[in-house]
């Protein structure tokens, strides 16, 4: 079972209790979550790699002539 | 003159722990630090660690730049979140962070700023500055640190609490 480690600073007691099952399923759902966001990031990065490069092939430049152009 | 106090420290054992709270902060300081090191058991090289104060999870918001081997970009956010080494990162290697809550105990919005940075032997690495806001008016008085992942943090991760006053 996880567990938690709460130091009390008023006493500097240190104690480690067992995690609730609420606590359990936050921390899951959290989890979920993020690993969503994360993938939901990777995938806009992916998309927005592509679209410059059918942009880039388009205007039969390469990456570096682009910047150029734009610097 | 300033000082700088420790108010308590934790070292976690040889099980692991899921989760770290620092609880009853005193309100005797004028600002807090907050400076850990910090290994997971993710099955990657780095973790993310959710830092939240009073039990709260809403009303963060903060602005990020932060570099690894390949990049440095910027993005916000709303949940902070500390780095930690995790599971592939070199053994025996830890992160270290830094967060400063100056005026902890006022009745005013929270900011807060938070310097990471990770430890590994290899092309992955990662820093990160956070500037940081929780807007809430209640005097801080408890800080949890959780794994994003993890989903424990490992032996001999440690957090130290300080206090600082000004006078």
């Amino acid at each position: 079972m996880p567990t938690k480690l709460i130091v009390d600073c008023s006493t500097g007691v240190t104690t480690e209790v067992e995690l609730s099952q609420d606590e359990i399923a936050e921390r899951e759902a959290m989890a979920a979550e993020y690993a969503a966001q994360k993938a939901q990031e990777e995938a806009d990065k992916a998309a927005k790699a592509e679209a410059k490069a059918e942009l880039l092939d388009r205007l039969g430049i390469t990456e570096e002539e682009a910047q150029l152009l734009l610097g | 003159m300033a000082t700088y106090q420790l108010i308590s420290s934790v070292t976690v054992g040889s099980g692991g722990a899921a989760t770290i709270v620092f609880s009853s902060i005193p309100s005797t300081y004028t600002d807090l630090v907050l400076k850990t090191s910090l290994r997971t058991d993710r099955a990657l090289e780095i973790d993310a660690i959710l830092f939240t104060l009073n039990s709260s999870t809403s009303n963060f918001t903060f602005r990020r730049l932060f570099g690894d081997g390949s990049s440095a970009t910027s993005d916000t956010g709303t949940r902070t979140v500390l780095l930690a080494d995790a599971a592939t990162s070199t053994s025996s290697t830890f992160s270290n962070n830094e967060i400063y809550i100056p005026n902890y105990a006022g009745s005013n919005y929270k900011s807060y700023s938070v310097d990471s940075v990770t430890e590994n032997n290899g092309t992955y690495g990662r820093a990160d500055l956070i500037a940081g806001l929780w807007s809430d008016t209640s005097a801080i008085t408890s800080i949890t640190l959780t794994p994003n992942i993890g989903p424990n943090f490992v032996q001999y991760s440690t957090a130290y609490l300080y206090g600082i006053s000004n006078a």
